[in-house]
């Protein structure tokens, strides 16, 4: 096993050398020449030293990457034999209870002792991510419409909120359905004239969707207060309860009816819960939805849409509800998010947020509930670690989604397995049914 | 006199939206010929832009530097080096990111695109800083075509550059396509990938050199544009590429002509919305123009009907 490494080696060191001679190119108009700001204008300063360095940290990766592959790979084929696959329903299985398990985890997150506000706040942050996640799993993963614009949805749930309690003094439990169902018709009004467009086209209008929201929400001052956004917008309420150390008029206060002392992390706790409630709810919704005859034709028009066309099902209703179901949830986690910031900005909802989205569906395996979950920890924890690399954390995120997709272009947990399939097929037939699918 | 001075608005709204709509033309090309062989959109094509850009920007300040006098002679320098730096990168971007991922699903190629658009604007703000970059003018001056009493129409030498030198460019790309034989692999790879395999047409090194070929035009795109605005900044690729990818599906995606045509739309799109109408909201109306015509001919303006088979 090793000796085939060996006798690999020299080509990897070539392959490892080239690679380093390009970046020693490549790096030459960045790393070593650079543009310096001075009162004359620019001047050029220069950074060889950097460069040789950023060379040999390309070989050094190169090299360890390609002997880690062949590793890898020649492990697979001596393993190969004596592996006996798991079978579904254990895979089944193991996939619930690692849901249950989480969301056991999640319960109990805030009482742990190492729980903080830091900790509270990624918490609630990776929910959010979570149940927008959730939203486009819908469109992109379930129905398989491209969606490049979806944080538009998200924007419209979290100015609704913003501007109901701006000027109509709604409070978060009235908004909260009311988001989600403005931008519901929102993902209606954008689905009608898109129902024709397949794959890039839907691509690009989706992405100009997300755009034109973003502009017209940093422009029209009147109404949304251009780019200074919308403040003072409230906190959600328990039962009417606040969490203020001195409570608006008309609300009592929780460590005053309850006789908990007053601490200010008690408010945070519960924003967390109903963070986390939002995406226990939602996600139990949208399992219970792939169970429904509109649920399984969003999976069947993902597969083959003329077999669907020619099976009577309606390929325009299914389109027109799996935008709304996404943009719904994409609405409430909005509705949240005005929450718990109380101040939205048009500078929230940029296009990287809909990549970010799409990129925790896509991570997640395409369709799988648990996948968009494990990605969007994935996501939002890997900046918070990489945070010693304060400068460099979007950089290595940018890397690290390249290397996944490399590692495993079709998720981390694929899932194309249809949610329901008739029962009393043997196995042979199924596996066969497998095989003809691409 | 009122409508003289009208008409001269007029033409000088469409001096300047044929310059910008030359430059998202020739970034467009970019996108639509990756599209066109390999049905993916290069995400990170706008970032490619930005770095042909940046290497403008250093090339020029050199130059002034080493007291280089000459315009045309710098000019010419610094195009070419960008062209083969830019280039560089493209290759690079298509054997890291793109080449392993072939036959992959269809979403993990956009999904590494978007993720080598953000790697490669991080390592130009790392590297050169994220503050704007300005640029001492190159190519000062212009004609003036029509003088009014309180109103100029003016091209300045810049415009008519970018102009010629996009006119130049797209005559030989399209002799490129149509009469040697890489044009032909490509529009071979382009029909059929697997048949031109069979046929002995080295399909990868196809579609490395088309990065190529896109980069070296969003290289010189990126060189005018610097030239034109006097400032560049690391987030310059995003708003670009998205618009000339926009002129690209406007267009018909996978059409060369298409890609101008729509370039040339869009920089129109803008530049009288922004005279006539507002500036601010200058990108909604070159988006609802896109979705207008999607909605109207789901194929683009010179897009052939994908036939569909079961």
């Amino acid at each position: 096993m090793a000796s085939t490494i060996i006798a690999r080696l020299p080509a990897r060191l070539r392959d490892a050398a080239l690679a380093a001679l390009l970046a020693l190119v490549l790096g030459i108009p960045f790393i070593g020449l650079q543009t310096l700001s001075t009162d004359q204008g620019l001047a050029i300063g220069t950074r060889w030293p950097w460069l040789l360095a950023a060379a040999a940290v390309i070989f050094a990766g190169r090299l360890l990457f390609a002997i880690l592959a062949d590793l890898l790979a020649e492990r697979r084929r001596t393993a190969r034999a004596g592996r006996s696959l798991v079978s579904e329903a254990l895979a089944g299985r193991l996939t619930r209870g690692f849901g249950i398990g989480a969301a056991l985890f999640a319960l109990t997150l805030p009482f742990l002792p190492f729980s903080d506000r830091y900790v509270l706040d990624i918490g609630m942050t990776a929910l959010i991510y979570i149940l927008l996640g959730m939203g486009l799993n819908v469109t992109v993963g379930l129905a398989g419409l491209l969606d490049l614009g979806f944080v538009a949805f998200y924007a419209i749930g979290a100015y609704t909120f913003a501007l109901l309690s701006k000027f109509f003094g709604f409070g978060f439990w009235l908004s909260l359905p009311l988001s989600g169902l403005v931008a519901a018709s929102f993902g209606v009004l954008l689905s009608l004239p898109i129902l024709r467009l397949r794959g890039d086209y839907l691509a690009i209008v989706t992405l100009g969707f997300g755009e034109i929201t973003r502009i017209i929400l940093l422009n029209w001052q009147s109404l949304t207060g251009g780019p200074n956004g919308v403040s003072g917008i409230p906190r959600p309420s328990l039962f009417g309860l606040s969490f203020d150390r001195r409570p608006p008029e008309g609300l009592g206060s929780f460590h005053e009816v309850t006789g908990i002392a007053f601490s200010g992390e008690h408010r945070l706790m519960f924003l967390y819960f109903v963070a986390l409630g939002l995406v226990l709810v939602a996600s139990w919704g949208v399992w219970r939805l792939r169970h429904l005859p509109i649920g399984r034709s969003w999976e069947a028009l993902r597969e083959d849409e003329i077999a669907c066309r020619s099976l009577g099902i309606n390929p325009t209703a299914s389109k027109v509800s799996a935008y709304a179901t996404g943009a719904f949830l994409g609405g409430l986690a909005g509705c949240f998010f005005a929450a718990r910031q109380g101040f939205v900005s048009p500078e929230s909802f940029t296009f990287i947020e809909s990549a970010l989205i799409l990129a925790i569906v896509v991570l997640g395996g395409m369709g799988s509930q648990i996948g968009v979950v494990i990605a969007a920890l994935f996501i939002v924890l890997l900046p918070e670690f990489a945070r010693d690399f304060a400068d460099y954390r979007m950089l290595i995120f940018g890397a690290a989604m390249i290397l996944i997709m490399i590692w495993r272009p079709q998720g981390l947990l694929s899932n194309r397995e249809p949610t329901l399939r008739l029962a009393g097929r043997s196995a042979a037939g199924d596996s066969a049914a497998k095989e003809a699918t691409p | 006199m009122d409508s003289a001075v009208a008409l001269g608005t007029f033409l000088q709204h469409l001096i300047n939206g044929l310059t910008l709509g030359a430059i998202y033309g020739l970034i467009a090309i970019g996108y639509t010929m990756v599209y066109g062989i390999i049905r993916m959109i290069n995400f990170a094509h706008g970032e490619i832009y930005m770095i042909g850009a940046f290497v403008g920007v250093t090339g020029f300040t050199l130059l002034s530097a080493a007291g280089v006098g000459s315009v045309a002679l710098g000019l010419l320098a610094v195009l070419v080096v960008s062209i083969l730096f830019t280039a560089a990168y493209g290759w690079t971007v298509e054997r890291v990111a793109y080449r392993p991922l072939r036959g992959a699903p269809k979403l993990a190629p956009l999904i590494s695109a978007i993720g080598m658009s953000i790697l490669l604007q991080n390592y130009v703000m790392l590297t050169q800083g994220a503050r704007p970059k300005p640029l001492q003018p190159v190519l000062v001056g212009g004609l003036t075509l029509w003088r009014g009493e309180n109103f100029d129409l003016s091209i300045s030498y810049i415009q008519l550059f970018i102009m010629l030198l996009t006119l130049v460019l797209m005559l030989g790309f399209t002799q490129l396509i149509q009469r040697t034989p890489l044009g032909r692999a490509q529009r071979a790879c382009e029909q059929d990938r697997t048949m031109a395999a069979l046929l002995g047409i080295n399909v990868d090194r196809t579609i490395s050199l088309t990065f190529v070929m896109g980069a070296s035009l969003a290289a010189v795109a990126g060189v005018l544009v610097t030239m034109y605005y006097g400032v560049i900044d690391f987030f310059i690729g995003f708003l670009a590429g998205m618009k000339a990818f926009t002129a690209a599906v406007l267009g018909g995606i996978g059409s060369l002509p298409g890609a101008m045509l729509g370039g040339v739309l869009i920089g129109l799109i803008e530049a009288f919305f922004t005279g006539y109408v507002s500036g601010a909201y200058k990108d909604v109306a070159a988006f609802s123009v896109l979705i207008l015509v999607l909605v109207l001919r789901p194929t683009g303006l010179l897009g052939r009907p994908d036939i569909e088979k079961v």
